[in-house]
């Protein structure tokens, strides 16, 4: 009686369930110091309202997009120990010796790796750049849907969080990022942990889906009078492209996940072994999904380097049109070459000739863009900054991936490196250079803008360098193993294969890149120690796109008078014309704050949580809340309030400095 | 200073341009919306064309289904579509009890469909063909039964809907709203028939 109540009232969850080995433990230990930590600094310095007034609650998705920034980056932390813990399993591995971890744990590890590196720390970057930067950039005073950008960030919380609990109670998929079936079907992973990576990428996912919908509708329909679509700037363009892609790939991500999910908690047979279950069909779906989600991450940080070179090099964008052209070439292309990820599938030679050549051309428009970058720079008057430097390693390192990459795409030479380090070294190329060297660029740039001071410069190429170099000679190393026979998500190997020393110079190279971390944290540190010599007015580095125009930091509402757009970068010829707008001010609308958002991610993670436990109680009250809270803001009207024009004229001037002749 | 703001009639006017932007804004994102919809039926049609054969000795369509019944359910739909039609056209027209009428009218015709469709699972079930019994099953289920899911939550909305124009009336924000509620109840019966065709009519023709 009392078990049959426990069971209902815990699903499968028990005491058995908390951590049983040093390194889980030490790792929930501080996953659960650290939120506390918080809350108790929070309660001391009486913070709770300003949180929760400022941010918690707040629609402005200036604000948002720092958030999002916040939790990628303390993300990006776990996701970096995990590196640490990978590369000493692997120099030391060998031979007689174990490592440090179990097998299982390894394999663990690797998984929540890449699970946290391109949904929590890669996707949350693009989408905290994208918030900050793509209402500015196109002369918006907000997002098409505000509350729904909120609620798309609490989602991506929730499954951040989710995926954090499974390190605390129950385990993680030890099936690599992807949980390619039958090993993430229930009969050989009988434990939590595939529910958990499913779970918490179905949460997130959601809110990245729900947050595509909202960019398309914003750039498409909320555009300043005047600046037609080929008036736009390159990277709201590149955030288009991306954003068409989210919409068209992540429902099957979601359809896909939630298949997987009806196999193990209610016995279905889509990619069972048996039963006429089809589990190829689940590799052709996920990467119908992952493929295109490469370049959703990757565009966006496309439109980054062509904002970063056409400023730093005082110049306008080298071939505008092609740039918009390879964009959706991108965009199109993208779509059908999933299957070069298992060329080794069997699917015939035709239909891999097929993917094969298309890959290839892929790698075309990317070219164009590449070109286009160059030529931008070529005899600009480029400005040196950090910026530009994370271009030129991203230029060398993105080549150099590339290569291989179409070296991979000859199906013959793939059947030797299918699942080999050199695959991990090639799309490690591909996506450190083409994403977050991308978002750092982004970061040093813009930040200025939103915090009225630049970052230490000095410390930023102490910082770039260190990454460059070890990140080179983390992955090199790997090339070259790959090509001896290396294969991915290796826990161990025989001392005689000779593979030790690479493996080491790789850690070493880990060794380089955490410095490379360090010295960011410092440079953020000392930056603000300093900022009072560092100030940076409205436009630092000559910029030629609407948020330079904008005082620093913006107002929530952005524009206290709409810009007039009438060409391509209008207000670096607005600089040059030394125009002074004097138009009437005139109210303006703003969505108030809600708590709501919040609570409905609340209701997703129980409703995730309570489906990895089998708690079917929890799931039906995290439903409820789910729907109830839809309902319960549908019946708001008042979800706005106004600013009347005599406030937005005082605010507007309060932030301009005098010498703007006002 | 004055000529510092802007007078009050241009404001209106601006703000009336606003409100309507803003009205077509979320149309057109729910549309986008639905898009994303259709991707994911999509997706669930493709996975049921590859695993209909895969009925691992169990029952195939073609000894499941029977297209009477089907039909049966077919016309409930389609007709609460059309009864969709007119509660907008009457609402267009603020007619406020008639757009009620047809509001009932299409709930308790999408009530029919669920109801027969949850029947004719369960009848599957206590047959012993449920999901658990072969890869065709486990997809014939979901694809269905995610369209069934869909049209619940259409009920539930058309449920909410009802009582928001029974206390607040016809106005523009209870206008766009049915605007997307029929967008969305058109498009699943589109799925729908799509449904009929791929999974029933293929089905039980052995196509």
């Amino acid at each position: 009686m009392i078990s049959t109540f426990a069971s209902f009232l815990l699903g499968k969850l028990s005491l058995n369930q908390l951590p049983n080995n040093p390194i889980t433990a030490g790792g929930a230990i501080i996953l659960v110091l650290i939120p506390l930590a918080a809350v108790i600094f929070i309660s001391v310095t009486r913070r709770w309202k300003w949180l929760y007034r400022e941010w918690l609650t707040t629609q402005d998705p200036k604000k948002i997009g720092k958030m999002y920034i916040i939790v990628a980056v303390l993300m990006g932390l776990r996701g970096l120990s995990d590196v640490i813990l990978i590369r000493l399993q692997q120099a030391l591995s060998v031979g007689h010796a174990h490592g440090i971890i179990s097998a299982s744990m390894f394999q663990q590890v690797v998984s929540a790796h890449g699970t946290i590196m391109i949904f929590f720390v890669a996707m949350g970057l693009m989408f905290g750049v994208i918030n900050m930067i793509v209402p500015l950039q196109i002369g918006a005073r907000d997002v098409a849907f505000p509350f729904l950008n909120a609620t798309s960030f609490w989602l991506f919380v929730a499954g951040m969080v989710l995926i954090n609990v499974s390190l605390v109670i129950g385990d993680f998929a030890a099936t690599g990022w992807l949980a390619y079936p039958p090993l993430s079907e229930l009969k050989y992973s009988p434990t939590v942990g595939v529910d958990y990576w499913i779970w918490s990428l179905e949460i997130a996912g959601v809110g990245s889906l729900l947050a595509g919908v909202n960019f398309i509708v914003t750039i498409l329909k909320k555009r300043v009078k005047g600046m037609k679509m080929m008036l736009m700037p390159l990277f709201s363009w590149s955030v288009l492209g991306s954003m068409f892609l989210v919409v068209f790939a992540f429902p099957i991500l979601t359809v896909t996940l939630t298949l997987l999910a009806f196999d193990r908690t209610f016995g279905m047979h889509f990619f069972t072994a048996g039963h006429g279950g089809n589990m190829m069909m689940y590799v052709n779906l996920i990467w119908a999904w992952g493929h295109p989600e490469v370049y959703i991450l990757v565009l966006p940080a496309f439109g980054v380097y062509s904002e970063v070179v056409a400023t730093y090099a005082r110049k306008k964008l080298f071939g505008y049109t092609s740039m918009v052209w390879a964009i959706w070439a991108i965009v199109i292309l993208s779509f059908i070459v999933w299957l070069h990820h298992f060329f080794t599938m069997g699917a015939g030679s035709d239909v891999n000739a097929f993917f094969g050549i298309m890959t290839m051309i892929i790698a075309v428009p990317t070219g164009v863009k590449l070109f286009n970058w160059l030529f931008t720079l070529y005899r600009g008057k480029i400005n040196m900054k950090t910026p530009v430097l994370w271009f030129i390693a991203f230029v060398v390192v993105f080549t150099i991936g590339g290569m291989a990459g179409v070296i991979m795409a000859v199906p013959p030479l793939d059947f030797q490196l299918h699942n080999s380090l050199f695959l991990i070294a090639h799309f490690h190329m591909m996506i450190v250079s083409g994403v977050l060297f991308g978002y750092f660029a982004a970061i040093t740039y813009w930040f200025p803008k939103f915090f009225g001071f630049k970052l230490n410069e000095r410390l930023g190429r102490y910082a770039f360098w260190s990454w460059l170099i070890g990140f080179l000679l983390a992955f090199v190393p790997l090339y070259i193993l790959g090509f001896m026979g290396a294969t991915r998500r290796l826990d161990h190997y025989s001392a005689s294969l000779g593979w030790q020393p690479l493996f080491i110079a790789a850690g070493v190279g880990v060794v380089f890149i955490i410095c490379g971390v360090v010295l960011q944290f410092m440079q953020l540190g000392v930056s603000i120690w300093q900022r009072n010599s560092n100030r940076a007015g409205r436009d630092p580095w000559d910029g030629r796109t609407l948020e330079w125009s904008l005082p620093t930091p913006p107002p929530s509402f952005n524009f206290a008078r709409l810009p007039i757009v009438t060409k391509r970068d209008s207000f670096w010829y607005d600089k040059q014309a030394q125009f002074t707008d004097s138009r009437p001010y005139e109210p303006i609308t703003i969505p108030k704050n809600s708590p709501l958002s919040m609570v409905i991610a609340c209701g997703a993670f129980f409703l995730g949580f309570a489906f990895v436990w089998h708690i079917w109680w929890l799931a039906v009250v995290g439903l409820l809340v789910v729907i109830v809270t839809i309902i319960w803001r549908s019946m708001d009207e008042h979800t706005e309030y106004e600013l009347d024009a005599d406030e937005v004229m005082r605010i507007d001037r309060a932030l301009t400095p005098k010498e703007a002749g006002l | 200073m004055s000529e510092l703001i802007a007078d009050a009639k241009m404001v209106q006017l601006n703000k009336q341009i606003e409100r309507s932007e803003k009205s077509s804004t979320a149309v057109f994102g729910f549309w986008v919306y639905l898009m994303t919809d259709c991707v994911l039926f999509a997706s669930l049609f493709a996975v049921f064309s590859v695993l209909r054969n895969n009925t691992y000795g169990g029952p195939s369509g073609a000894q499941l289904f029977s297209l009477p019944y089907v039909l049966i359910e077919t016309l409930a739909l389609l007709s609460s579509s059309f009864t969709c039609g007119l509660a907008l056209l009457s609402a267009q027209r603020r007619h406020k009890k008639q757009t009620l009428l047809w509001l009932g009218v299409t709930f308790a015709l999408g009530l029919t469909f669920l109801g027969l469709e949850i029947t004719e699972f369960h009848k599957f079930v206590t047959m012993g063909d449920s999901w658990h019994r072969s890869g065709f099953l486990s997809s014939y289920f979901t694809l269905v039964g995610t369209h069934g899911a869909h049209i619940t939550i259409g009920l539930l909305w058309m449920a909410v809907m009802g009582v928001f124009i029974y206390k607040r009336g016809l106005g523009p924000l209870a206008l766009k709203r049915l605007r997307m509620l029929s967008l969305f109840w058109h498009f699943l019966d589109v799925v729908w028939i799509f449904i009929f065709t791929i999974v029933y009519l293929f089905g039980a023709l052995h196509v």
